[in-house]
């Protein structure tokens, strides 16, 4: 990966709005062929940071480099991308053949050419049947299909996603998503995608780029953003956490309530306040006496199909429950009942600890 | 002056020419609107030599009292003809929206047919009807029809589909939720209608109030013609700047005119404002069930309204096709020479001229600004000042803005001076006039478009100005046919704003009318009334054949 040229980077780019940060200081490189993800909260400037790259919004300050050459400063009409928003703003007026077409003709092609190139993108995305229908005529996901076919007919070499799955229904969204990972694989274009939700993330991005009040929290495969989150926002954005607070004892203990937390080593001073993070699939459920072994009454237990969610009030984590997620095999939720004590431990390879802000 | 944020990004040829039309239309909202204004308030404030005065010629005005009396007329007679209207309008809406009568479409034709026929159509009737030559004058008891009597019955006539529309807008918008609640409670059907109907209605109510009040307050037509000795400040200007020549107290009254008009104005759009928030959660549309009395009655209301309305037609026609009112009434065409007025037919023409003119320029100067306004990126607050002038005509009186373009247009140094005594100036005055309405129709459908298509399409290196016209214009061609439409009918019929503007070689059919009326040729007035009238009924019908020939071909995609 150090070895290839980046084909998009951004470099200290700022927006404001008024008074407003939207972006602080975002500094980005994306590689050529590589499908990433601006993933966060709503507000945390992803969706201003693709503005600003498509040339829709203008950055404060910054720059923004694209195939070797400057382009934070050229209007949106002279970049060179493709974009699909969350409403598609397909033309209504315009046949999915017009829509589709919408670019081409602008730029002077024969019309047999565009009639092939169109015909050659609705195969590409499924739908050749549809050439003659009006957007209203067509299902959510179609007229998605019909908006990504517009978005790369020009062949841009950058593709722009703006939430393009947020507006469908669960089911579809799973397919799509899917459909999107394979149409990337076949054309290896540089893609771009915003989201705010990070199973949509993890299950596509080749990287993902987590945002929060405009910046960039961490960056990383889906794998490593995952297991080793940087701070513990991306560690409770990302998937599920639980947050125990306590204080460095030495390089592989820590202190909570008394007790004593083992971990791999870290880099916290002593008596630095820190926070813990451990997920719930790696909160297991144990014998007594083992190490890092704590106890926890139950509280709740959630049935979720594939698994079963205990929620474990424990003198470590005294403000809320500690969560712990265990397999739903071999009859497991029979064995525990609201009220029961369980001992649980944590594993030290799957804790990670974060400096506490205050 | 105003803060232009520095941007860094070279601008799209679009922004360009974007930014170049935002300043093309404030320049031609300054010298056709606000100039104009300004110079109607100097002239106020000035005496007749041209030297300021301060308020002088305002307290002279106070101490008129012939003049000052004109006022409170103004407001009678407003005053009266709104309730009127009101309580009609509300009735027949009602009878339209939440009851069974049949005929339905048929009663909502008729009841627009006044907005195809000039302001004194009703009134020259009325003559006709109950003047000193009338056949039912004893019906009046003793009353002279010229008076208030005929300003109010002739106000509320015309006025009539104006307050209508809103009525009926807001009827439709009844949630039949209610209705269902309220008959679960078992409460009856009067009881219903006083506490779900009513408040339900309660903004439309509200706003068709102000819109009538002002619509008869600043009214010329009327008065002019049947309001006999009975002065209101609209005559009042016309006589004392034409009659007189005395410019600064035309200008004063003129100011006096305006500013109940402009409050009125301010409240109707306060309240528009609250009502909009109330819409949003609006869910399941009411259908009326059937009710053998209440279906009955108000269906004997309507034919009744129906009958006024060809009543009041039939007999402007009958009026100006007979000999000599009432004592020859075998049949002639000659009242249709228009020879008293010199003119011939040559004002009907320049009037057909002058309403395709301004509907036609109209249309594309008011569909693009609200474009500019609702989809421009850059220049915000320029914008937002584009916005606020646009809705500014419809608070001022067209007889304002008729004296405003004289004072403004005459000076001698106005480089704009080449198009006083034009038909320019009456296509212009006539837009600006109407333009209100107009672009907010406009802003509605423009709104309705997705805010991305711009960026869409700037993606794919389309310029912004070639969707606009392969989108927005076909997607909101509807829209453009009714702006259209709309304007040619106003400017065929409007009188209060061209009275003052016109010339030898731009006379036009409703002043015309007038001047026959002036002139004793009441006969001639009503033929050339009746004219317009089925000039804007021609129009109107080809403005239908081909809009839908047009729409069936560009509006296929919405009706899947």
């Amino acid at each position: 990966m150090e070895n290839t040229v980046s084909y998009l980077s951004i470099e200290n780019l700022s927006k404001s709005f008024g008074k407003f940060l939207a972006l602080d200081d975002v500094c980005i490189d994306i590689n050529a062929g590589e499908f990433v993800c601006f993933l966060g909260p709503s507000g945390c400037g992803k969706t201003t940071l693709l503005r600003c790259i498509a040339g829709l919004e203008v950055q404060s300050s910054g720059t923004i480099i694209q195939n070797s050459e400057i382009i934070s400063d050229l209007p949106t009409s002279q970049r060179d991308f493709g974009i699909v928003f969350q409403s598609y703003a397909l033309f209504p007026n315009l046949s999915c053949f017009h829509n589709i077409a919408y670019g081409l003709e602008n730029l002077g092609w024969e019309k047999q050419d565009i009639t092939k190139r169109v015909d050659e993108l609705l195969s590409l995305v499924g739908l050749s049947d549809h050439s003659a229908k009006y957007p209203s005529q067509l299902s959510g996901g179609e007229q998605q299909r019909i908006a990504l076919a517009r978005a790369i007919a020009t062949s841009p070499n950058l593709l722009l996603l703006d939430e393009p799955l947020s507006a469908l229904d669960a089911k579809v969204r799973v397919h799509l998503r899917q459909e999107l990972k394979n149409f990337h694989r076949r054309l290896g274009l540089t893609t771009v995608m915003v989201t705010h939700d990070q199973e949509e993330a993890l299950s596509i991005a080749d990287r993902i780029f987590v945002m929060d009040s405009g910046k960039i929290m961490q960056s990383g495969t889906p794998e490593d953003i995952y297991a080793n989150s940087s701070n513990p926002f991306v560690a409770n954005f990302i998937g599920m956490t639980n947050f125990i607070e306590g204080q460095v004892l030495d390089e592989d203990s820590i202190k909570v309530d008394n007790q004593q937390i083992a971990i791999n080593s870290h880099s916290h001073k002593k008596g630095t306040k820190v926070i813990i993070a451990a997920r719930p699939e790696y909160v297991q459920l144990a014998e007594k006496n083992s190490s890092n072994t704590f106890v926890g009454r139950v509280v709740d237990v959630e049935f979720l199909g594939s698994f079963l969610r205990i929620h474990l009030e424990t003198s470590i984590m005294p403000d809320q429950p500690l969560i712990a997620d265990k397999p739903m095999i071999d009859n497991f939720s029979k064995s525990v009942a609201i009220g029961d004590n369980l001992n649980f431990t944590l594993s030290p390879n799957h804790l990670n600890v974060y400096e506490c802000d205050n | 002056m105003f803060s232009f944020k520095s941007k860094s990004r070279a601008a799209d040829k679009s922004d360009k020419i974007g930014r170049i039309l935002v300043f093309v239309y404030l320049a031609m909202f300054f010298c056709f609107l606000v100039l104009p204004l300004f110079a109607l308030m100097s002239k106020s404030m000035q005496n007749a030599e041209g030297v300021f005065v301060g308020l002088e010629n305002f307290a002279l005005y106070l101490k008129e009292p012939t003049l000052f009396k004109s006022f409170f007329h103004s407001l009678f007679v407003a005053f009266v003809s709104t309730i009127i209207v009101v309580c009609l309008g509300f009735l027949y809406a009602f009878a339209l929206q939440c009851t069974c009568i049949p005929f339905k479409g048929l009663f909502r034709v008729v009841s627009l047919i006044p907005l195809l026929s000039p302001s004194i159509l009703a009134a020259i009737a009325l003559v006709y009807w109950f003047g000193n030559q009338g056949i039912f004058k004893e019906m009046l008891l003793g009353h002279s029809i010229y008076g208030p009597i005929g300003i109010i019955m002739a106000s509320v006539y015309w006025t009539f589909p104006h307050a209508l529309m809103i009525l009926s807008t807001s009827l439709s918008l009844s949630d039949a939720r209610l209705y269902e609640a309220s008959d679960a409670l078992k409460a009856s059907k009067l009881r219903t209608f006083f506490t779900v109907t009513i408040p339900g209605a309660k903004y439309g109510i509200i706003s068709t109030t102000f819109v009538v009040f002002i619509l008869v307050f600043t009214d010329f037509g009327v008065p002019k013609v049947i309001g006999g000795n009975y002065n209101v400040l609209a005559t009042d200007i016309y006589r004392e700047v034409v009659g007189m020549q005395n410019f600064q107290m035309g200008a004063v009254i003129s100011i006096v005119l305006l500013i109940p008009a402009l409050l009125a104005f301010a409240l109707d759009q306060f309240s528009r404002k609250r009502q909009a928030s109330q819409l949003t959660s609006r869910a399941v549309v009411y259908v009326p069930k059937p009710h053998r009395l209440r279906d009955n009655l108000l269906l004997c209301y309507c034919l009744l309204i129906t009958a006024l309305v060809f009543l009041m037609l039939g007999m402007a026609q009958f009026g100006a096709l007979v000999k000599f009112w009432p004592y020859n009434l075998s049949l002639t065409l000659k009242h249709y020479n228009f020879e008293v007025a010199g003119l011939g037919w040559d004002s009907f023409f320049n009037s057909v001229r002058m309403s395709l003119y301004a509907a036609f320029f109209g249309t594309i100067i008011i569909f693009i600004g609200s474009y500019l306004i609702e989809k421009m990126r850059a220049d915000k607050s320029l914008r937002d000042i584009l916005q606020m002038i646009a809705l500014m005509p419809m608070a001022i009186p067209g007889i304002v803005l008729g004296l405003a373009y004289i004072f403004f247009f005459n000076m001698k140094d106005n480089p704009l001076n080449f198009i006083y005594a034009t038909m320019a100036i009456l296509v212009i005055n006539t837009v600006v006039h109407f333009y209100t309405v107009s672009h907010l129709s406009a802003i509605t459908a423009i709104k309705k478009l997705d805010n991305e298509f711009e960026s869409v399409s700037l993606s794919l290196k389309v310029p912004i100005y070639k969707m606009f016209f392969r989108v927005t214009l076909p997607v909101c061609l509807p829209t453009v046919f009714d702006i259209f439409i709309y304007l040619f009918c106003n400017a065929m019929t409007t009188v209060s704003g061209v009275i003052f503007l016109y010339s030898y070689d731009t006379t036009l059919a409703s002043v015309s009318s007038i001047h026959l009326d002036e002139q004793g040729d009441v006969a001639g007035a009503a033929a050339m009334a009746m004219l317009i009238v089925y000039i804007s009924f021609l129009v109107r019908g080809i403005h239908t054949i081909i809009s839908t020939f047009l729409l069936k071909r560009t509006q296929a995609w919405r009706n899947i």
